[in-house]
Formats: C-alpha cells, sequence, structure tokens
C-alpha cells in the first residue's frame, strides 16, 4: 500500500492521508474487513505526528469509510454503492463550489459557467 | 488518556533579574510528543528545570505520572530520561564504561537496548566520549537515556545545532519510543521543523509566560496568516487579530480561524502557517489584547 505526502499541495497532511486511503477502498485495493496499519506505525513510518494519523482516522471513521475498535485497530467498513456515489458527488460538488466562488469574485455569469461545464460534461467529440 | 505531566501555575525569579517565569502552565497527554518552543532566553530551561526540581520554584504545582515531583520523589525518577544540549558524560569514559556504571545507577538500564542504540546510531563502544563529535555525544546522551526504559522523555534543546541526518536519526528513534502509548515526550527546541513533523503539540512560551499550548495540526492547518495591502487591513475587526505585522508594503494579520475568516473578509489573499511563523508574529508583531 502506497501513501505519498507531499508539501506540494495545499492540503493538510491528515487529508492526505484520508484521501488516499479512501481512494484506495473505492477502488477495492483495500478490502472490506481489511486492517488498516496501526496509527503509532503508520505515524512512524510516514514521519509525521501520531496526532495527525488520528485526525485521519477520525474523518474516515466519521464519513463511514473504517470503523476503529479499541484494542483491535481500525478496518475497512462494509462497502456500499450509493455511498460511493455520495462520496464522488461530494468531491465534484467541492470543485464546483470553488468555480462558483471564482465566478462571483470576478463577475463570471452564472450562464457561462453553466455553458462550461456543460461543454466538458458532453465532452468535444 | 490521562496527562502524564501536569504543570500548574508555576513561577519563579532569578535574584538581580527582571526575568521570571509567570503562571506557566500546561499539560502533555501520555503517547504524545510535545514540542516546547520559545526564542532564547524565553524560559525553556528554567521551566523544565523546574519540572525536574533541579530549580527551586517560587510557586506552583509540577505532577508527574499524577505524582507531585519533589525532593522526595525518587520513584519518579527511575521513569524519567532526560537529555540536555551538551555531552553530560565525563570525557576519559567509553560508552562500555558508561554502561557498566549506569547499570548500577538505574533499576530499570537495559543493556541489550542500550548496545542495540549504540549500532543504531553506529557509535563506537571502545571509544572516548572525549573524541566524539557534537552529534555523537547527543546521540549517546538519547541512547543513555532511553537506556533506563522510561515514561517520560524530556529533551532540553538536544536536536539544536545538529545536521539534518543525525537530527532524522534522532527523530525516527523518538517515533519509536511512543509506539508504547504510555511514553511521552518534551522537547524543547528553536528548530521549529522537526517539530512540525513529529510533534503532537506546541507550547510556546514567551517572556516567560505561556502564549499558547495547542495541537500542532490546529496550529498548522486552522491558524492562517492574511497578507493585507493597507486598506484590507484597516476593514479587518480587531478582534479577528491574534497578532499583526506591518512591513513596507502589506500587512500580515494572525488569525485563529483562517477559513472563517476568508469567507468573512474575501478576496484577501490568506496562507497557512508555519510554526515560525507564529512565534514571529507572537513575539515581532503586535497584539491586541
Amino acid at each position: 500500500m502506497d501513501i505519498i505526502i507531499t508539501s506540494n499541495t495545499g492540503k493538510p497532511i491528515y487529508e492526505q492521508i484520508a484521501s488516499q486511503i479512501k481512494a484506495m477502498i473505492m477502488s477495492g485495493q483495500l478490502e472490506t474487513g481489511a486492517p488498516l496499519p496501526s496509527m503509532r506505525a503508520l505515524a512512524k513510518s510516514i514521519h509525521v505526528s501520531v496526532i495527525t494519523v488520528q485526525t485521519a482516522y477520525e474523518n474516515l471513521q466519521r464519513d463511514g469509510f473504517i470503523e476503529t475498535t479499541v484494542g483491535r485497530g481500525s478496518f475497512v467498513s462494509a462497502r456500499n454503492k450509493d455511498f460511493v456515489q455520495e462520496e464522488q458527488q461530494r468531491q465534484a460538488e467541492e470543485y464546483l463550489q470553488k468555480a462558483a466562488e471564482i465566478g462571483r469574485t470576478y463577475h463570471i455569469a452564472i450562464d457561462k459557467l453553466v455553458e462550461i461545464l456543460k461543454l466538458f460534461y458532453e465532452g468535444d467529440d | 488518556m490521562g496527562a502524564i505531566l501536569e504543570v500548574q501555575g508555576l513561577h519563579k525569579k532569578y535574584e538581580n533579574s527582571a526575568f521570571g517565569l509567570r503562571d506557566v502552565s500546561f499539560n502533555l497527554p501520555a503517547g504524545a510528543i510535545m514540542g516546547f518552543v520559545g526564542e532564547n532566553g524565553a524560559g525553556k530551561s528554567t521551566t523544565i528545570g523546574c519540572i525536574l526540581n533541579t530549580l527551586v520554584k517560587d510557586g506552583g504545582m509540577v505532577k508527574i505520572f499524577g505524582k507531585e515531583m519533589g525532593d522526595g520523589a525518587t520513584n519518579i525518577r527511575d521513569d524519567l530520561g532526560v537529555v540536555y544540549d551538551s555531552n553530560a558524560f565525563p570525557d576519559h569514559l567509553t560508552p562500555d564504561k558508561i554502561a557498566s556504571a549506569m547499570r548500577h545507577m538505574y533499576s530499570k538500564w537495559d543493556d541489550t537496548l542500550f548496545q542495540n542504540y549504540l549500532q543504531k546510531f553506529k557509535l563506537p563502544e571502545k571509544q572516548k566520549v572525549k573524541s566524539f563529535s557534537r552529534g555523537m555525544g547527543m546521540k549517546l546522551g538519547v541512547a543513555a537515556a532511553l537506556a533506563r526504559r522510561p515514561k517520560l522523555l524530556i529533551l532540553d534543546e538536544a536536536t539544536s545545532g545538529l545536521d539534518p541526518i543525525v537530527r532524522d536519526d534522532i527523530l525516527d528513534v523518538f517515533l519509536d519510543f511512543v509506539q508504547d502509548e504510555n511514553n511521552s515526550i518534551l522537547l524543547s527546541s528553536h528548530i521549529t521543523s522537526d517539530l512540525e513533523k513529529v510533534a503532537d503539540y506546541i507550547t510556546f512560551i514567551h517572556d516567560g509566560q505561556i502564549i499558547f499550548s495547542e495541537s500542532k495540526d490546529v496550529l498548522i492547518y486552522k491558524y492562517g496568516i492574511m497578507r493585507c495591502t493597507a486598506a484590507q487591513f484597516a476593514e479587518i475587526d480587531k478582534a479577528d487579530m491574534l497578532a499583526y505585522r506591518k512591513h513596507d508594503y502589506q500587512t500580515d494579520v494572525l488569525v485563529i480561524d483562517r477559513q472563517a475568516m476568508e469567507q468573512k473578509y474575501r478576496g484577501i489573499a490568506t496562507d497557512n502557517v508555519t510554526i515560525e511563523e507564529i512565534m514571529l508574529m507572537m513575539v515581532r508583531g503586535r497584539s491586541n489584547g
């Protein structure tokens, strides 16, 4: 399993950890019931503080991707198709929100933005 | 998880000096690494001296493992490992000889563990400490402190002045040490990049007072610096500013909740902060108290 931490994105390290584990769960690379490395072991191997990994795991748990049992560790939760769909929609929303903010700040008309989105979605073939 | 180290209302004054600790309080939870930062002369070593009872405090209380630290608390000392910024061993001793002395001094001294650290740090067992480089002396100090199998490791400026390779080796050993979630580390330093890597909490002392004691992730991801033009600066509510610093062409404003401020003041460029920048802002900048 690979977890790449970069300082190149503005993303917090705990988010980088969480999103990569999420991606592995969604792609099926990490299957239901698969154990995750212990927080302390992961912190040591990627040289970050324990509290950072803990935040990542807490977010994954909050979003229903993993389950943590005291004393046993963390495991991938049973997957659910709607859930995956929902997560992907959430990601798309995030980008759209950014686009909307830029539009509002720089006075780009909403119609123009919708038009651009349509163009991208339908492809240029 | 309870606190391994509790410092409450510590006061300490020196004769003929205006400097003193004023109401220093913070808690170190079990299993955590805490970075204790501040500029030279801010009171880091004085605080550590008061914690270890090597300095007589004027007021306040220090509890380690839930018990009050004092002259008679020898059982606490058995679970403490301490490393200072300079080599603490007599020049003419070799690591071998140090081990045979320590064996008799500390009930939990672990020879095998000490040998392992010597190997890991590539320290020659039969060479006199006198000929050691600063990095080697430091590593020896860390090896000797950890071989006592402490539960709390306290380091006073121990990683300062070391090259990045040695610091990395030592940080690796620290992360190993906290694999046991009952073990904790208090690490005073002014090299903040190390702390940004491994510390769970940052406690910042300035002029004898604690400015904040906070989770590192909150500091570096929640705090922010707004880079303002003069006009933008004038618009910002004083209550939102933790500190500000005016430069010739821009004014930097330190804020606690970066995201909320981005929403509230649209169009102002906002950066994440580093611990170093927070320190600079708090010490050099002007605060709005």
